[in-house]
Order: structure tokens, then C-alpha cells, then sequence
């Protein structure tokens, strides 16, 4: 990642909080537009950067993975029917239930992550291809269950979606209230206690929110600082010289790639889990594809794909603010409050990503290359 | 002297085109077999449910009318990706193209004639129609080429991305500008079009319509391009080793875009097809699956247009023959899906077959895509 890449980012960002702060600076103080934005930006943006990392997972050490789109909708599906499954069936309390199903998701990944290493790497099958099938069996496979357990009368659950044991709770730092106690001390203007208020929006987020922050960061340490980052790198860069210098090169693979398994296991789980109740057929909505643009942005390291990560959910933050707004959008604009208009910002972002205008990218040199001995 | 050499090459020629068709028929074969065990697993009777399938698919004239109905947009779809796969490129963007195209059909179909102002001929509006929806499919499917020939962007994620725009487009359409303003109309539709804009069917009473006839010819033109014309062997060419055609003179990144937008034209005309032969208008959703699909008739069809032809006609009597299935024995249509998927698995990875079967490779490996690198 070079500076150019970090002012677009950081530019684009500006422009996306820019436009709320300017339609809704009338109705509330900027500051907490800006709190708001950035608290839905972290929270939409987490299956992007655990996407994301599951990416450089498997693109570090030369798997190129197109099926985490897949793997995220199959883990968003066996997470929540494990969820649900303890809530209904075992009779768990809501949390454990929930903790429960996000291991299931994770397990899930981990397991069409594991198909995808068996077909790439013993099968050498064409990654792209393999990355297809993965997509399309989690297609196929979750729509055939959703049915067959939820809309059949003599499944487990009599054909009824069951009540979810909803979601993971929100995880508050005391960061409000420590900036309310200085506002206190300095002599309780309104200005403190609204920045009080906004700063406080931004650390309220749900669990999988903040463990993916800080998978950024480990792995960012994991890749650059370990022994076994350095043979990932060796092993995605010139398996041959790995090998040759006693590095297990399909073994480096496999665990890579169901380590990358994992965290789009996870990313699944944001969605049944995290985000809302229940399940949709084909509910990731292409948020894994999104995340690979976001890897390939980021330049196959964690950080920047992350920022990538933050840019794509920082345009999906400005379409949820922009409703509480609706009313103080001038008639001529009422056209770009229309999902169908500001939908389309991370799709045709990653597009103008990819073309390298804001600089080339250099994939990992064996990136999508079977290992031949 | 000549001819018993003559003859061993037949019998050699026989021997592969039999070896070629052996892993795709155990591929079919294996997938049938796991997803039975599937059935069995969520509590069907295997042999009920497949009976049924069959029941549905071919089981009467109309079933059969019904088949074709469904294998004729297969047919264009997965002729669309085989084509790009025979020039090395990777078209997951069937779905949006196809959307698009059958919008625009939609649109033409019923506006130009009101615009115009009287009833339009079939000679003159049809053609119209379909070339408006081809238009479009090209020019999205020739973006995508034309990004990856110039800047290096790889065309799986753009496609991917120019799916979820165009999805979004056609929705906000649907739903706006282009809804049929029928009182009694509550769905994301468009109207009707004119008569001036319609596919005839080929038998009174069944479904099936000239357009079925069109993607058989449609499969006979993409043969004929890749393996009769200079442009084809172009196109093959540069899918084969993008460099060594560079080299002998070829126009790589021109043929690279043309070559998308041709596929793009396909699925394009997939859509065209489904609103002037079949539903006389567009609807949100309907197409939903088409582009998934076709990718795997394409692979199963080994890229040729014959075999896409065969493969779309086994994906459209599964397809068509589910809803009796499910009728008949409560299995959810989606279980097609989950075959459908591992007959994928199965045919891309055909060692899994060779490995099963002991069947061996015979020829070279074919390279269909490459990795992100640009």
C-alpha cells in the first residue's frame, strides 16, 4: 500500500461522509452524523475485511479463492440453523446458542474451504473453476435445505421458520461515559456531550465487528513478523524455492486455505448472526466478490484490504444514513436517495479499482498456479 | 497402403470422441448417484424422486414441448460462455447480460409501436426487438473485454460486479419507468409486447416456439465461427496462448473485446428469446440462475457448441421435470441445484472421475482460465 492508494481511499471516504454531513447538517450536529457514519461503516464493513482476510489468506499462499462469496452463504446457513437448533430443539439460552452457531459457521467455511484446497491443490483443478463450484453448491445446497427443513411439514421444525434466538448483543467501551466524565471536569458544555455522544456511537459494536479489526491486525503481524507468514509468502511467491529449502508446500497450502476458510466462516456468521435474525437464499448479495476487489486493492496485505474494506462499507453506511434524511433531501436530488442509484457505489468502485488507474497491484507470483514438483 | 491408416485414425477418432463423452457421463452418472443418497439422507424415496423428474421431463408431449422450452435459453447461455472460454475468458456475467438484453426487448417490444403509432409487421418490428436486445447484451459483455484487453482487470470479478449493476438497473426499470401501469398490476413487471414483437410457436398448442429452432441454429453459427472462419481461429488462438498470438500478427486485445461482447450478445439473446418467444414481457426475477447455470452446461459441454446443445437439453429436463418431482414426492425443486453442482464438481474435476472409474486422460488438458495476474 503506497500513499496514493491511501488518499483515494481516505478521499473517497471524505466524499461519502461529506455528502450526509451536507443533507443533514440541519437536523443534527455534524459530528454525530459523522459518529453515526462511522459506527454503520465498521459494522457494514465486517464481512468485507473477514472476506478480505480470508483472501490474503489463500492468495498469499498462491490459492486463488472466487468461492468466498459461497463459503459466506453457506456458513450464514448452517450457523443460524445451528443457532436455532440449540434455541428450539436443545432448549439453550439465547447467547450460548448464538455462540454456538457462529463455531458452526466458522466450521462450515472451514469445510468448503477444505473442498476448495482438495480440489485445487491435490486435483490441481483450474482455481477459478473450482471457486465456481464452491458458489454454485452453496447455492444449491443452502436453498435445498432452506426448504426442505423451513417449508416442509414433516421436517424437524413442521414447516415453520422457528423464532431465532436473535442476535449477538452489542459490546459498549465506556468510551461515552469516560468523555462525558471529562466534560464534567471542563465545564459541561453541550459541544463535549455531543462529542461525547458521537464518539460513543462508534465504540458500541457487536462482537464479530470488533474480532475482525482486530484479525486485521494479527494477521497483518501473522504475515510479516512470523515464521510461518514468511513461509505463506515463500510458498504463494516460489513454491519451488520453499520447497527445495524443506517447506511443505501442500501443507503450507491446505491450512492456509482452510485458515481463510475460517474467517469467511465468519463473515457468514456477521450475517445470520450478527446483522439480523434469520436467512435469505442468496442473502451475501456478492459481498464475497466485493472482498476479493478489496484484496486485490489492497495490494494482498491485510491493512489495505481492510481500508478497501472500509471504503466499500462506508458508501453502503451513506445509503442507511442518508434515510434518517429523507425529508431534507432537495426535490431535484430525491432520484440519488434511490438504493437503485447509491447501490451501485461499491459495484462500480471495485470496477474502477481494478482498472489500476489508482495504481497496479502485484498478485503474489505463483497466485492461482497448482504446485507441480 | 493409405488405407488401413486411414482406418486406424477413424477407429482412433471414435475411440476419443467415446473418451470425451465417457467423463461427462460419469460425471452425470456419479452426481445422480450423491444426490439420490441426499434424498435419501432428508427423508425421499430416491427412485420416486427421479421417476418423477423423468415423469415431468419427457413423460408426454407437452413435457417434452416443455423441456425444449427451458433448454432454449440454456442453449444461448451456455453457448455465451463457452465462446469466451474458447478465448480465454471467463464470462460470469450471463446473468446480467441476460437480464439486460431481455429488458431492452421488453421495452422496444411494447414502446416503439406506441411510439411509432400503428401496428408494426413481425418482418419489421421482430428484428428490431431482438437487435435492441443483442445490442445491449454485446455492449455489456464487450466492457468487461474491453477492461481486461486495456487495463488487465479481470473480467470474473468485472462481470460479477456489471451482474449486480445491471440486476439494479433492470429492478429500478421494473419498477419504475418501464411498469406495466395496469390498475391490477401489483408485480415488477413490464406490459405486454405488441403482436408485431412475438415469436410464433411452432405448434398450436404447446409452448414451444420458433426460438428453440433459432438456438439450435445459433449453436451451428458458433461452430461454424470457431473452426470455419478467420475469426475463429483468432479467437481460438488467442484462448490458447495470448502470447504466441500477439506474435503471429493477431489483434489480441480487439479480439479479446470482440469476443466478449459476442458472449455478451448470446446471453443477451437468451433473454431476447425468453420475452419475444415465451412471456411477451420481462419480469423481476425470472432469470434468476440462468447465468450459474450455464456456466456449468458449458463445462459439461466440453465448449463445443454440440455438446452445449446436449448439455442444455439435460440441465432443461431436469429443470422442467423437478416441478412434477416435487409435486409428486415433496423433495424441493432446489435438490436440481445441489446435482446440477456436483455434476460441476465432477466434470472439473475429472481426476475425481479418472480416479474413481480408473478411466485415463487421453489428449492434452484444456487451459481455461488464468489466474488474477493480468
Amino acid at each position: 500500500m503506497d500513499w496514493k492508494r491511501f488518499s483515494f481511499i481516505g478521499v473517497i471516504i471524505a466524499v461519502l461522509f461529506g455528502t450526509v454531513v451536507l443533507v443533514g447538517y440541519k437536523a443534527e450536529p455534524p459530528i454525530l452524523i459523522i459518529g453515526s457514519m462511522l459506527a454503520t461503516t465498521i459494522a457494514v464493513a465486517t464481512p468485507l475485511s473477514l472476506g478480505a482476510l480470508s483472501g490474503v489468506f489463500c492468495e498469499r499462499s498462491g490459492v486463488v479463492n472466487i468461492g468466498i462469496e459461497g463459503m459466506m452463504l453457506a456458513a450464514a446457513f448452517f450457523g443460524w440453523l445451528g443457532s436455532i437448533y440449540m434455541n428450539t430443539i436443545f432448549g439453550f439460552p439465547a447467547l450460548p446458542s448464538l455462540l454456538i452457531g457462529v463455531l458452526v459457521a466458522i466450521l462450515t467455511g472451514g469445510l468448503f474451504a477444505l473442498l476448495h484446497a482438495w480440489l485445487s491443490i491435490t486435483f490441481k483443478v483450474d482455481q477459478i473453476i473450482g471457486g465456481t463450484v464452491i458458489n454454485i453448491l452453496a447455492v444449491g445446497i443452502t436453498g435445498f435445505l432452506n426448504r426442505q427443513l423451513f417449508f416442509d411439514k414433516n421436517s424437524i421444525f413442521q414447516g415453520n421458520v422457528p423464532h431465532a434466538p436473535g442476535v449477538l448483543p452489542i459490546i459498549v467501551f465506556p468510551v461515552k461515559n469516560f468523555i462525558e466524565w471529562i466534560c464534567g471536569l471542563t465545564g459541561e458544555s453541550e459541544a463535549c456531550y455531543i462529542t461525547a455522544n458521537a464518539f460513543g456511537k462508534v465504540f458500541e459494536q457487536k462482537p464479530i465487528a470488533i474480532f475482525a479489526i482486530i484479525f486485521v491486525f494479527v494477521t497483518h503481524y501473522i504475515l510479516f513478523n512470523t515464521r510461518w507468514g514468511l513461509r505463506m509468502r515463500a510458498v504463494g511467491e516460489h513454491p519451488k524455492a520453499a520447497d527445495t529449502v524443506g517447506i511443505n508446500v501442500i501443507r503450507t497450502r491446505y491450512i492456509n486455505v482452510v485458515i481463510g476458510g475460517f474467517f469467511a466462516g465468519l463473515a457468514g456468521a456477521y450475517f445470520t448472526l450478527e446483522s439480523v435474525p434469520s436467512f435469505e437464499p442468496l442473502m451475501t448479495n456478492g459481498r464475497g466478490f466485493i472482498s476479493l476487489a478489496a484484496v486485490i486493492f489492497g495490494n494482498w496485505t491485510p491493512i489495505g484490504a481492510w481500508a478497501a474494506s472500509l471504503v466499500f462499507g462506508a458508501s453502503q453506511a451513506l445509503q442507511i444514513n442518508l434515510q434518517f434524511f429523507r425529508e431534507l433531501i432537495p426535490a431535484e436530488w430525491a432520484f440519488f436517495q434511490n438504493s437503485y442509484a447509491v447501490g451501485q457505489i461499491p459495484y462500480i468502485l471495485t470496477m474502477i479499482i481494478l482498472t489500476g488507474i489508482i495504481g497496479k497491484t502485484t498478485s503474489p507470483a505463483a497466485n492461482g498456479q497448482p504446485y507441480d514438483k | 497402403m493409405s488405407e488401413p491408416v486411414e482406418k486406424e485414425n477413424k477407429g482412433q477418432a471414435l475411440k476419443s470422441v467415446l473418451n470425451s463423452l465417457m467423463v461427462p457421463a460419469l460425471a452425470i452418472i456419479t452426481a445422480t448417484i450423491v444426490g439420490g443418497i441426499v434424498i435419501a439422507v432428508v427423508g425421499g424415496n430416491p427412485f420416486a424422486a427421479y421417476s418423477g423428474l423423468l415423469q415431468g421431463a419427457f413423460g408426454s408431449v407437452k413435457a417434452i414441448s416443455e423441456t425444449a422450452v427451458w433448454a432454449t435459453p440454456y442453449i444461448f447461455a451456455g453457448l455465451a460462455v463457452a465462446l469466451a472460454f474458447k478465448g480465454g475468458l471467463f464470462n460470469i456475467g450471463g446473468e446480467g447480460q441476460l437480464a439486460l438484453g431481455a429488458t431492452t426487448a421488453a421495452f422496444v417490444g411494447y414502446a416503439l409501436p406506441a411510439w411509432v403509432g400503428y401496428e408494426m409487421p413481425t418482418i419489421v418490428l421482430l428484428p428490431i426487438t431482438i437487435g435492441a436486445g443483442i445490442m445491449v447484451g454485446f455492449i455489456w459483455g464487450a466492457i468487461p473485454g474491453a477492461l481486461k484487453a486495456f487495463t488487465g482487470a479481470h473480467e470474473v470479478i468485472n462481470t460479477i460486479m456489471m451482474n449486480y449493476i445491471a440486476l439494479n438497473i433492470v429492478s429500478f426499470l421494473m419498477n419504475g419507468p418501464i411498469k406495466d401501469k395496469d390498475p391490477l398490476n401489483v408485480i415488477a413487471r413490464s406490459p405486454l409486447i405488441a403482436e408485431g414483437a412475438r415469436i410464433a410457436p411452432i405448434f398450436d398448442n404447446l409452448r414451444v416456439h420458433w426460438g428453440f429452432v433459432l438456438a439450435l441454429l445459433a449453436a451451428a453459427f458458433v461452430w461454424w465461427l470457431l473452426w470455419k472462419t478467420t475469426l475463429g481461429y483468432e479467437i481460438r488462438t488467442v484462448g490458447a496462448n495470448p502470447d504466441a498470438a500477439k506474435y503471429a500478427g493477431i489483434n489480441v486485445k480487439k479480439i479479446m473485446t470482440f469476443t466478449m461482447g459476442l458472449s455478451g450478445l448470446l446471453a443477451g439473446l437468451a433473454g431476447t428469446i425468453e420475452v419475444t418467444g415465451l412471456n411477451y414481457r420481462h419480469e423481476l426475477g425470472f432469470s434468476s440462475g440462468y447465468g450459474f447455470d450455464a456456466i456449468a452446461i458449458a463445462l459439461l459441454g466440453k465448449n463445443h457448441p454440440g455438446g452445449v446443445v446436449m448439455a442444455a437439453i439435460l440441465f432443461a429436463a431436469m429443470r422442467n421435470g423437478a416441478t412434477r418431482m416435487q409435486f409428486l414426492t415433496q423433495i424441493p425443486v432446489d435438490i436440481i441445484s445441489v446435482i446440477q453442482a456436483l455434476i460441476l464438481l465432477f466434470i472439473a474435476a475429472d481426476s475425481i472421475i479418472r480416479y474413481i472409474y480408473r478411466v485415463r486422460q487421453s489428449g492434452e488438458k484444456v487451459v481455461l482460465t488464468r489466474g488474477w495476474g493480468g
